[in-house]
């Protein structure tokens, strides 16, 4: 009878791409649970490295969630936190020995963030929200869909960030030099961790104004 | 419920799995890892005795085209080690661990210094690894000397940990471009370490500043990282400089 249930429902079904998409918005790891916000910070700099820590993100939640979702039904609740854990620093270490073979110098850029994502909040909460209750399949798109929306916020602060605060995107020089013979000066402040959350808090108010579902009532 | 033995049961060979999988992972990527860094370490030399286009793909054979000899030196500045053959990368001062040495060096036993020496438009360049630490974690690199003992031909930083954007700025070439040329003895043929300036180098007297750079703002503690990190390894080849210049 299982077996007819899963045939009914379609990889994609609108239910499973909601998983994908809604924490890119209403849901969004960052701007609405409000979390993961030091990696955020840290890592938004350039465009570059928020790229790829982005990629290394979706990927650990979305392994994790997956082998975590496989594995509900027998773990302990008393020690869940522990095999969680385990299993994240195992992912993590993964792609961080991954990324030290295969594409050294973007493993030299983000240097210890990578094995920082282990303390990321995003994750553990995921495990423990969704994929201690859900199927697989699910669990894994609420991962990939949650790594997406984290890396979306990060992304959009890297841009600004590195636009001015560097002058460039993705290490490239955008603004012209004219602009700088003129008097125009990269902001420092903009390289600062402060500023990240700055930028964050804009992007949260922006998301607000448009989704006006998301403001509290009182 | 699950009973205590069942949890002890689990637990113990999740941890095994997780751990024989770990360790697989790491000894199939090792070869690969050490090969990056050992070409990242050809690239960081090259770099600063300023062979431009250096990637990763032809770093080994450019190494072995420019780097002509390495020598590793006690701290007496005596040559105990010169190696001459092909490939570069065998060679003792290739070798050494610069960590290791350091900590030798800070306990006061005898340790090892080593050297490379390239030869590019027929001129000789005297290139010295460096090793020292910023503001989260180690930072590394190579100053490339003239045949004058004196004269910066070129530098390369790198690092581990520093924030990018500020203390990481140390590896971009803005930075390292101002070393070239600068001095590091001065007329009557004293040591002058080179200084990073907080503010600039305009801050300094108009005759010490060629022996200064501009520090990167907001990277403050990397920017000192850095001096000291030079000042120390300079200062442990003066040495060999006096017995051979």
């Amino acid at each position: 009878m299982s077996k007819e249930v899963k045939e009914r429902e379609p990889l994609f079904s609108p239910a499973n791409l909601k998983l994908l998409t809604k924490p890119l918005n209403l849901n969004n790891p960052i701007t609405v649970q409000v979390l993961g916000i030091c990696s955020a910070l840290a890592v938004t700099v350039k465009l570059k490295p928020a790229l790829v820590m982005t990629i290394a993100v979706m990927i650990v939640t979305g392994v994790s969630n997956l082998v975590i979702s496989l594995l509900r039904n027998g773990i302990p609740p008393r020690i869940r936190i522990i095999v969680q854990l385990v299993v994240i620093a195992t992912m993590v270490i993964l792609v961080d020995q991954v990324l030290k073979a295969f594409m050294y110098d973007v493993s030299k850029q983000l240097s210890v963030f990578v094995g920082l994502i282990i303390t990321n909040c995003i994750i553990m909460g995921r495990l423990e929200a969704f994929a201690m209750s859900n199927k697989p399949w699910p669990a894994f798109l609420d991962g990939i869909g949650n790594g997406l929306g984290y890396g979306l916020i990060l992304i959009t602060v890297a841009f600004f960030r590195e636009l001015l605060g560097s002058g460039t995107l993705f290490d490239v020089r955008v603004i012209p030099q004219g602009f700088y013979d003129f008097g125009y000066q990269n902001n420092g402040l903009m390289i600062l961790p402060p500023m990240a959350l700055i930028v964050v808090g804009v992007i949260i108010w922006v998301q607000r104004y448009y989704n006006r579902e998301l403001i509290e009532k009182d | 419920m699950y009973s205590n033995g069942y949890i002890f049961r689990y637990a113990a060979i999740l941890v095994i799995i997780t751990a024989s999988l770990l360790s697989l992972a790491a000894m199939l990527l090792k070869p690969f890892q050490e090969r990056n860094r050992a070409i990242d370490k050809m690239q960081g030399i090259l770099t600063s005795a300023s062979v431009t286009d250096v990637d990763a793909k032809n770093a080994i054979s450019l190494f072995n085209k420019y780097i002509t000899e390495e020598q590793v030196i006690n701290p007496e500045g005596e040559v105990i080690d010169t190696y001459k053959e092909s490939p570069k990368e065998e060679g003792k001062a290739f070798m050494i661990d610069m960590k290791k040495e350091n900590y030798k060096k800070l306990k006061g036993k005898p340790y090892q210094l080593p050297l490379y020496i390239a030869e590019l438009n027929g001129k000789k360049i005297y290139i010295i690894p460096m090793l020292g630490t910023g503001l989260w974690g180690p930072i590394w690199g190579n100053i490339a000397l003239a045949d004058d003992y004196k004269t910066v031909v070129g530098v390369f930083f790198d690092h581990e940990g520093e924030t990018p954007g500020l203390g990481a700025e140390i590896t971009t070439e803005n930075f390292q471009k101002q070393f070239i040329g600068k001095q590091i003895f001065d007329n009557k043929g004293n040591y002058v370490p080179l200084e990073v300036v907080k503010g600039g180098v305009k801050k300094l007297p108009p005759n010490q500043q060629i022996h200064g750079v501009d520090a990167i703002s907001g990277g403050t503690i990397t920017s000192k990282g850095v001096q000291a990190m030079l000042d120390a390894t300079l200062k442990s080849y003066l040495p060999y400089f006096k017995k051979h210049s």
